[in-house]
């Protein structure tokens, strides 16, 4: 269903990101000059002042530096209740993004500040994939273990 | 008031205005923000021939001419806007307050005026937002296609983190709650006059983007506030006292985005920090000096992390600060006597920069003895802007 959707606004400075999220990668803006790492992208490297951008991909894992349980109003295309993180990634900068399946049925979160993600891609059509994330040690019932992987 | 320097004490705010507050007005934004502005030059006694400047908001949806248009302004010489939703509130004042010290003009208004309960609704998930064509476009990229676009979900992600770092406690931002409320309850102009609530009031309300309740978020509202501004000299000659302006003050912070500034290490409001400092600096006061305070407060949990960033206790310490009734009319140090956002009306911040004048005037419902300045700030989370009001 794309219906209501919110697509995202890309530009020269951003493209980059969103065809690599349509080709399963999640990728972060790096300074071809110093190697600096920079998210959200954007035309100048902040450490080094060079235009000479490149990405890496990330390994697709993070750390749950803050979240929400966003239950009203509506989001267009989503159903609600949905959980938002801010993701640490491994390589150091932060994402904003959806972690799935972390609302037990009865409405509550199932997610904590410090708990391990994985990243996954939800493609909604030909022109947009997004990234969404998941807990890394899938819940057993009740039980929450997140597993340290670094 | 302070001996001039610089831009303290140049100006002062002498004339306030404002319609109704509402859920409907029933008339456009522009009618609105005109019939605030007669308000406002009707209480100090001049008239639309003395006005040379008008400034607002760069989201205010009637501009400066059409404003002067059914004004029946026969020329202007200073117009502006201020950009960051309502982080422009304090700055529409700052603007007036140098263009008035550089002579540019002589007697400028600031207004704000909208439906923002019967039209566009600002709580609601904003499509316009995500999709506008510039940088704040591209920066909303980042998150609104992720499901994070209100303003209540960008401040409880900041809410949240704040909790595990210092370990405040949904009560503490409740505390703000009852004390708007409680304010409002005595003021016949807010929309919950007669309506207070308690903090189990505030608990049992339905969740609305954890770990914010209903009564953590502040109203929609129709309705328009109007401020003139004139020279300190010319303000002492008119009908009301002025509300002298002893600094005003704008702060964007490192990695600066609007409602998202997620990407610096502490999240935060530092930008608060760079407007308290810039009020600090041109009064030569400090928090000590302030007697209340009028703190923006579209959602509780950015009340105490300004405390925090303006100096009045340190960086966790608000939940403490706010605790026992401290920042209620009888309490040590009062904030947002007319109720606030949450309980008088949600103005952009523009109502509370009138309350400020009220208490230096000695006319707030429920007036604090002794005011000789106080602080007004405007909207938290994007870049922002203060005022230090003094009598």
């Amino acid at each position: 269903m794309t219906a209501g959707v919110i697509r995202p606004m890309m530009g020269r400075d951003s493209q980059f990101f969103w065809d690599g999220t349509a080709a399963g990668e999640l990728r972060i803006q790096q300074c071809n000059a110093c190697g600096a790492l920079r998210f959200p992208p954007g035309p100048t490297c902040v450490e080094c002042g060079k235009f000479d951008r490149g990405h890496v991909v990330a390994a697709g894992t993070g750390t749950v530096f803050s979240y929400v349980v966003h239950r009203y109003p509506p989001v267009p295309g989503k159903e609600l209740p949905i959980v938002i993180a801010l993701v640490d990634l491994d390589e150091g900068v932060r994402m904003v993004g959806e972690v799935v399946d972390a609302v037990s049925d009865s409405g509550d979160a199932e997610i904590e500040i410090g708990m391990r993600l994985r990243v996954d891609y939800r493609r909604i059509d030909d022109d947009l994939t997004l990234p969404i994330w998941r807990l890394d040690t899938p819940r057993t019932s009740a039980t929450r273990r997140p597993k340290e992987t670094r | 008031m302070i001996a001039p320097n610089g831009l303290s004490g140049r100006a002062a705010i002498a004339g306030i205005g404002a319609t109704e507050f509402s859920k409907e007005s029933g008339r456009s934004e522009l009618q609105l923000s005109v019939e605030a502005v007669q308000h406002a030059l009707a209480d100090c006694g001049l008239t639309v021939d003395d006005v040379d400047g008008l400034t607002t908001f760069t989201m205010d949806t009637s501009s400066e001419i059409a404003v002067a248009r059914e004004l029946g302004m026969k020329e202007m010489r200073f117009f502006s806007r201020i950009n960051y939703g309502g982080g422009a509130a304090c700055a529409t004042v700052q603007q007036a307050a140098m263009a008035i010290a550089t002579g540019v003009a002589d007697v400028v208004v600031c207004y704000r005026g909208f439906n923002e309960r019967s039209e566009s609704r600002f709580g609601q998930f904003s499509v316009a937002a995500a999709t506008q064509v510039n940088t704040n476009g591209l920066d909303n990229a980042w998150s609104y296609p992720m499901g994070l676009g209100t303003p209540a979900a960008t401040v409880a992600m900041q809410a949240t983190r704040y909790m595990h770092e210092y370990g405040a406690t949904s009560e503490d931002f409740g505390r703000v709650a009852v004390a708007d409320r409680r304010h409002a309850a005595t003021n016949p102009n807010a929309f919950f006059y007669g309506r207070p609530i308690t903090l189990e009031d505030h608990q049992s309300s339905r969740m609305i983007v954890d770990p914010l309740h209903l009564l953590d978020c502040c109203q929609e509202s129709d309705g328009a506030v109007a401020l003139v501004v004139v020279s300190a000299e010319r303000a002492a000659d008119l009908k009301q006292p002025p509300a002298y302006i002893t600094a005003a003050a704008q702060g964007s912070g490192a990695d600066q985005f609007v409602m998202t500034s997620y990407y610096r290490s502490d999240i935060g409001i530092p930008e608060m920090g760079v407007v308290g400092r810039e009020l600090w600096r041109q009064s030569g006061l400090g928090p000590a000096d302030m007697r209340m305070g009028i703190l923006y407060d579209h959602f509780t949990p950015y009340v105490l992390m300004q405390l925090e960033e303006l100096g009045f206790c340190g960086r966790g310490e608000a939940p403490g600060f706010v605790a026992d009734g401290r920042i209620e009319v009888d309490g040590a140090f009062p904030l947002n006597t007319h109720g606030g956002q949450l309980g008088e009306a949600y103005i952009h911040g523009m109502n509370g920069i009138a309350e400020g004048v009220r208490q230096i005037r000695g006319t707030s419902v429920n007036p604090v003895a002794g005011v000789d300045h106080l602080v007004v700030t405007a909207g938290t989370g994007v870049p922002t802007s203060g005022l230090v009001l003094s009598a």
